[in-house]
């Protein structure tokens, strides 16, 4: 994202909406400025600010004439009034950026808006996570925080010398270099996005273990993550296998996201593509 | 996608915060004729009072302006467009509905299950909302996610007010900063809640976002630090 010098007006309001804090108004420039590692080209600036199309000229004078009467305008504060930014052509690696941290963009390795899978969501079509299982989403960076494949691949790296099966269809699975060893790619391990999700199944049995290694991963990284754990009910609806487990571990599970089996398959009945890259 | 999941606050918060949203299967499960059910999901959910609708390409309710009016500073419109969401629908992708109140999800919920649309069709609220919104449905709970909250270098995080609103957009597309501002908006009586509430729905780009319990929020922390 580039924000053009000949329109902004400095008025501030983006620098308010990135969520990664990387706008600020350069003292010297006296214009926004975006901090080119920390953006993470999410859009949010470029999208969820309104535009207005005034004049560059007539608006900076309009408010320096207000300044020096300390006067301030009190304007809508989701507004660029002259339309300043402007996407740029991003290439290799730094398009990575936004196909995790810009949820309008389709991944291509999954076709999915935003940086997961289906997961449990779609689960009474395709099955996934079946009884005995758990699914995993280990997402890093959210909420706010962001995140460098560096720590995305310390994670990756953990879990895979535990032998976990990666989902083949999550983007940072299409990423990696090496699935048996959770090696990322080099060339984009300093690149930061919004937040990249960690997608595994394993037995029921290893859910313990697989918590107790996210949070001893979380000691050595640098961001914050969120765990999501995927279960198949029972035939009543019922969970009475993890959600014991993972209570014993001292979370409080207030919020959960519930499939209530409504999806129904296609005419098409191949085998799931749903696969999983066991190392 | 966890866009709905990781809400934060107690289970008691989300007395007001019910997301239904539908998807079709991609890959060999694909179901024939999804935009269509996907558009019809969208029709009955605005039969039951959503506070928000929308769809995981084109956003929400309440949308940014790429024109805005000059004069639109002095007189916004706050209203949330819901046939707009239903009409702008090109795409297979996600739809979801935002309730603020059980009554109106557990109805809505026994709909489309009348309505045998063949989607796949999840309930994101506190564990015992879904629950009920299954129970007066007739239905069993198939699958669920839970949310295992945060964790991690949580010092980099905010205060609870201002987690409680960023986190209604799981993507991220709503900055702590701007929930901070509208906050203090709220405090300095510069803005009303309702239309902070707005401005922030704006941001997000999938219309899972409540205004009704931004709302609410930021009309307690009017008078409370954190």
């Amino acid at each position: 994202m580039q924000i053009n010098p000949k329109k902004c007006v400095a008025c501030g309001n983006c620098t308010y909406v990135c969520p990664m804090g990387a706008i600020y108004i350069d003292p010297v420039l006296k214009r926004a400025t975006i901090d080119r590692d920390e953006c993470v080209e999410c859009y949010t600036c470029f999208n969820g600010l309104s535009q207005e199309h005034l004049n560059p000229t007539l608006v900076r004078a309009g408010r320096k004439l207000l300044a020096a009467m300390r006067i301030r305008f009190d304007p809508e504060p989701d507004v660029c009034p002259t339309a300043a930014f402007e996407p740029d052509e991003l290439t290799w690696p730094r398009v990575v950026r936004r196909a995790f941290s810009d949820p309008r963009v389709p991944h291509e390795s999954t076709g999915v808006e935003g940086r997961g899978t289906e997961e449990v969501k779609t689960n009474d079509v395709t099955g996934r996570v079946g009884p005995g299982d758990v699914g995993f989403t280990i997402e890093l960076g959210r909420p706010g925080v962001g995140v460098r494949f560096r720590d995305i691949q310390e994670m990756c790296i953990a879990l895979a010398a535990a032998g976990v099966a990666f989902e083949k269809k999550n983007p940072i699975t299409s990423l990696m270099s090496d699935v048996a060893t959770g090696t990322i790619r080099a060339d984009i391990l300093d690149e930061k996005v919004l937040s990249a999700i960690v997608e595994i199944k394993v037995p029921v049995s290893r859910a313990e273990e697989i918590v107790r290694l996210v949070w001893d991963v979380e000691k050595r990284i640098d961001t914050v993550v969120s765990i999501g754990a995927g279960v198949r009910c029972d035939a009543n609806g019922n969970d009475a296998v993890v959600a014991p487990i993972l209570e014993r571990l001292g979370y409080d599970l207030a919020r959960a996201k519930t499939n209530i089996g409504l999806g129904r398959r296609g005419t098409s009945t191949q085998a799931s593509d749903r696969e999983m890259v066991t190392t | 996608m966890t866009n709905t999941l990781h809400r934060f606050g107690s289970a008691d918060s989300f007395h007001d915060d019910f997301i239904v949203f539908a998807m079709a299967c991609k890959g060999p499960f694909k179901q024939e004729n999804a935009l269509d059910g996907l558009r019809r999901f969208l029709q009955i959910a605005i039969e039951f009072k959503p506070v928000n609708l929308g769809d995981a390409r084109h956003g929400g309710a309440i949308r940014p302006s790429r024109q805005m009016n000059p004069l639109a500073h002095w007189a916004r419109d706050n209203a949330p467009d819901f046939q707009a969401v239903v009409d702008g629908l090109t795409d297979v992708t996600t739809c979801a509905a935002v309730f603020d109140n059980r009554e109106n999800a557990e109805k809505f919920v026994k709909r489309i299950k009348e309505e045998n649309l063949g989607l796949s069709v999840n309930v994101s609220t506190s564990i015992e909302g879904a629950e009920d919104c299954c129970e007066y449905a007739g239905i069993p709970r198939h699958s669920v996610g839970y949310s295992l909250g945060f964790e991690g270098k949580t010092d980099k995080m905010p205060n609870s007010q201002v987690m409680l609103l960023s986190t209604m957009c799981g993507h991220g597309m709503i900055s702590h900063s701007l929930a901070k501002k509208m906050i203090d908006f709220v405090k300095e009586n510069r803005r009303t809640p309702e239309q902070c509430a707005a401005t922030l729905t704006r941001f997000c780009s999938c219309g899972v976002f409540n205004p009704a319990r931004a709302k609410r929020i930021l009309e307690d922390a009017r008078t409370k630090t954190s």
